[in-house]
């Protein structure tokens, strides 16, 4: 039995749930919970009508189901929507008050949020379960003007600018997902660098569901403003679970004039046993404006975690000349399932964007890339490059390329590539000869593959994702 | 609009000697289509086009009764001169003449089909529509080992007696082992405002060819729905180009079942679009056996305030092993009104293929205008040339060069 155990924990290294005693809000979607969600964190009564708002939306809301990995219906009656771990009722002024338990977990991530302190210059928000638990580097960041703190505390402290910014690039009217996380948003980050400051350090969260039976739903909220640049790195795990858990979260980014926001994304969510039992249900929006002249906007994202990964963070191109890029790899295995990939809609003049995609297909998983450029009438001048790659290794798995082109303006280019292949003999054969087992050759290539992605993630993450690209294949050779 | 399809049905069944069996799976066919109404853009494969509003707007209410007792001259001008070849002559939805002089008999087998079960593709509520209203449907069988000697024109005429109409038509072509034919579709519109749902069949047998040219030129106001289904056994070829431009909308489907090993599809196209004209080509290939092979080139020129839109797809099944297949969509957009929309769609399960596809579009290349210009050509003679160019690439794939030469010349590209 403990030797299964340790089996499976082989499989997923973040498998493991912290024994901590949390506070819940009683199970179930109503008005009530909302308004017990909302005067927990004493939120201001324009915040707790905002909600409802988007509550009364989601009842004549249907749940969307185009999508091609299908799922079984979610109880959304029978999910907690307020997780907190109990001894951060009152929130802890700094790290030495934190429950060392807590801490503890976080070094198990490989995040030691004290050393870090001194070490890398990473600026680090956790956010467990449902709630914010530390922020590093506050001070560093503050002499600067930099505001780098969780969303409740941001509602307490900046009012003015969460109410200017908050639903203004995915309103409340969105689709479903989008407007359960509005109506029961928990905790999350929130962003502001003020104009012309260029952030010394790459801000980072980290978020971890916890608690078995919690929806997490999340909220981040990142404004550049003029001039201004910033770089923010995000990355999540779960606890192995038999039961599917929900994370719903949404991310607004905005970018003002000159502004510069580049958003990297390592998920690593739970994402079932070899079954496919159990693992995180991944349904996020991400969407950034590129509200002013010049502004640009970066995703990448490396996903390799959950059960069904279903997303597509997009840029709208407002400003003219604004730029926006999506560099993607998701790998999927055993019966993991993933439909994701970007939308890049150009409004303003000379908008430019770049899509990479690079898929990886294993064991009977499914994997598709879907993904809309949309040239507007007015987007004069505007040029979209695509190319998405897909590798697939068995035939038990699938993969999928959707993509939908728009072009209304005749000065706009548009330029869409696509291949699907498998791993060819030859170069196997090749790192074979050189001594590598198949496994590592198998590595070393799909590395290869990914490259061009790989390139655009910070350092510190470029090794981990690397890493990370290799543990989720093995075992899907031969 | 259900009331007058029932009504119009009666009538029409009323007026013809089904079977009652056959008036049975009409009856469902029907019901399948009450069920579900024109498709709408809610529906993916309509997503860009949306064929009800489109009737609603540009035709009103829709007569579902064609009365096929009319007689209708044929006018001996319209037939093609410059090849020889047999005819099929369709006037409003009716048959009119078949003649197929130049082969021999013994070696074709014309025949009027049952069995109208086969094709109860409920997902799509035109097809639906077309097995409830069309004809006894004529199937053309070509014995084991038999070439046709002159190509086959489908003369597909409307004329001015009907108006209004909803008009259903199908056709069935079994291709024997080793036999092959060479099929002109041409239309010829003289109508204003129908809707004319077409359905082709093709059922091609071990090494059988198929070279299939449908041509659209001639300007008019209908509404048109094209279906073509390929059914490919061992080592068979299909050829299908479409030349799509006349119609004020057209949308061809095409959809291939590669289903034999070393069976290969291929599939050209070529919009040329003005005038608030909507046309769509959809190319549906689905590799269902090893070492397989596809190929489509959709190329779109579009002016004043028209739309293009290509959507296609290629499903490789798992045991499809060793697929080849390649996609290449291309427009010219020559007017800020026009609009270009594709779909590209890869959907794989099988890991040794290699698949690709690719899309592009974008106004005419600047540099290129500037160097035909500063050798002395006019801009505007220097645009055409270039979208000639264009478009003359997709005609160039044409592997018949007899029919090259007559489309060449139809299409206005010399």
């Amino acid at each position: 039995m403990r030797d299964k155990q340790i089996e499976d924990l082989k499989d997923y290294k973040y498998g493991f749930s912290t024994d901590i005693e949390s506070f819940k809000a009683p199970k179930g979607l109503n008005e009530d919970v909302i308004r017990f969600i909302s005067n927990i964190k004493k939120e201001p009564d324009w915040l707790l009508q905002w909600r409802l708002k988007a509550f009364e939306r989601l009842k004549v809301l249907k749940e969307p189901n185009w999508q091609k990995p299908k799922y079984p219906k979610i109880d959304y009656q029978d999910l907690y929507y307020y997780s907190a771990p109990k001894s951060l009722k009152e929130k802890p002024k700094n790290l030495e008050d934190l429950d060392p338990k807590l801490l503890e977990t976080y070094k198990k991530l490989g995040i030691p949020l004290q050393e870090q302190k001194r070490l890398n210059g990473i600026a680090v928000d956790a956010v467990f379960d449902s709630v914010s638990v530390a922020t590093t580097f506050k001070d560093t960041l503050t002499e600067k003007g930099i505001i780098f703190c969780s969303i409740s505390e941001a509602i307490q402290k900046h009012p003015d600018l969460v109410k200017k910014y908050l639903g203004s690039v995915i309103p409340i009217t969105d689709h479903f997902f989008a407007t359960l996380n509005s109506a029961v948003f928990t905790d999350g980050s929130f962003v502001y660098i003020p104009p012309n400051v260029k952030c010394p350090m790459e801000l980072s969260t980290y978020f971890r569901i916890n608690a078995s039976d919690t929806g997490q739903f999340e909220r981040t909220l990142i404004i550049a403003d003029k001039g201004s640049y910033v770089s923010y790195l995000e990355g999540c795990t779960a606890p192995m679970r038999d039961e599917n858990q929900l994370h719903a979260a949404n991310v607004e980014l905005i970018a003002l004039d000159d502004a510069e926001i580049k958003y990297s994304t390592v998920q690593n969510w739970y994402p079932g046993d070899k079954d496919g039992k159990g693992g995180i249900y991944n349904f996020v929006t991400k969407r950034g404006l590129c509200k002013g002249k010049n502004s640009k906007i970066s995703w990448t994202q490396v996903e390799t975690g959950s059960a069904i990964t279903w997303k597509y963070p997009s840029c709208i191109l407002k400003g003219d000349n604004s730029i926006g890029e999506f560099y993607s790899i998701a790998i999927t295995n055993n019966h993991q399932k993933a439909d994701t990939g970007t939308k890049m809609i150009h409004l303003g003049k000379n908008t430019k964007s770049k899509i990479i995609s690079k898929g990886i297909s294993a064991g009977k998983s499914d994997m598709t890339y879907r993904g809309l450029v949309d040239i507007s009438k007015n987007a004069f001048n505007s040029t979209n490059y695509t190319q998405c790659d897909s590798l697939l290794m068995g035939n038990k798995c699938g993969a999928h390329t959707v993509p939908y082109i728009k072009n209304k303006n005749s000065n706009s280019n548009i330029a869409h590539e696509a291949t699907t292949s498998k791993i060819s003999e030859d170069q196997l054969h090749y790192c074979q000869q050189r001594g590598l087992n198949q496994e590592e050759a198998v590595g070393l290539i799909v590395n290869g593959f990914c490259k061009e992605v790989l390139q655009q993630l910070p350092m510190e993450f470029a090794v981990e994702a690397q890493k990370l690209v290799g543990i989720s294949l093995e075992g899907s050779v031969g | 609009m259900e009331q007058k399809l029932k009504t119009d049905f009666d009538k029409f069944i009323s007026a013809s000697n089904f079977s009652s069996q056959e008036i049975k799976f009409k009856k469902e066919a029907l019901d399948n289509f009450l069920k579900n109404g024109f498709p709408s853009r809610k529906l993916e494969n309509w997503k860009f086009l949306d064929i009800n509003q489109i009737i609603k707007k540009n035709i009103g209410e829709l007569t579902f009764y064609n009365d096929y007792s009319i007689k209708n001259e044929i006018d001996d001008n319209i037939f093609i001169k410059e090849i020889e070849h047999n005819k099929i002559v369709i006037v409003n939805g009716k048959v009119e003449r078949l003649s197929f002089e130049y082969e021999e008999s013994d070696k074709i087998n014309l025949t009027t089909l049952d069995n109208i079960n086969q094709n109860s593709n409920y997902n799509n509520s035109l097809l639906s529509l077309n097995n409830s209203f069309s004809k006894k449907i004529h199937n053309i069988l070509v014995k084991k080992n038999y070439s046709f000697k002159k190509p086959l024109i489908i003369y597909q005429i409307t004329n001015e007696k009907v108006s209004s109409t909803n008009i259903n038509f199908q056709l069935n072509f079994d291709l024997e082992e080793s036999s092959s034919i060479k099929i002109i579709n041409f239309s010829d519109d003289n109508s204003e405002k129908n809707f004319i749902n077409n359905l082709f069949n093709f059922n091609l047998g071990k090494n059988a060819i198929l070279k299939n040219y449908k041509l659209d030129k001639k300007s008019n106001t209908n509404i048109k729905y094209d279906y073509s289904n390929i059914i490919q056994k061992e080592n068979s070829v299909s050829e299908t180009f479409i030349f799509s431009s006349g119609s004020d909308y057209l949308k061809n489907e095409v959809n291939c079942n590669l289903e034999g090993q070393y069976s290969s599809a291929f599939i050209n196209g070529i919009h040329l679009l003005s005038k608030n004209k909507h046309h769509e080509i959809r190319t549906n290939t689905n590799h269902l056996y090893e070492n397989t092979k596809s190929y489509q080139l959709i190329k779109s020129v579009i002016d004043d305030n028209s739309k293009s839109v290509y959507q296609g797809k290629i499903y490789v099944d798992s045991k499809a092993q060793k697929t080849d297949g390649y996609q290449l969509s291309k427009a010219v957009l020559l007017n800020e009104q026009a609009e270009f929309n594709a779909k590209p769609e890869l959907e794989i399960y099988a890991d040794d293929v290699k698949c690709s596809h690719g899309s592009a579009s974008g106004s005419l290349d600047e540099d290129s205008i500037f160097y035909l210009m500063s050798r002395g050509l006019e801009q505007k003679t220097a645009k055409e040339l270039l979208i000639s160019g264009f478009l003359l690439d997709v005609v160039e794939k044409i592997t018949d060069e007899e029919i090259k030469k007559l489309i060449r010349k139809i299409i206005g590209l010399n």
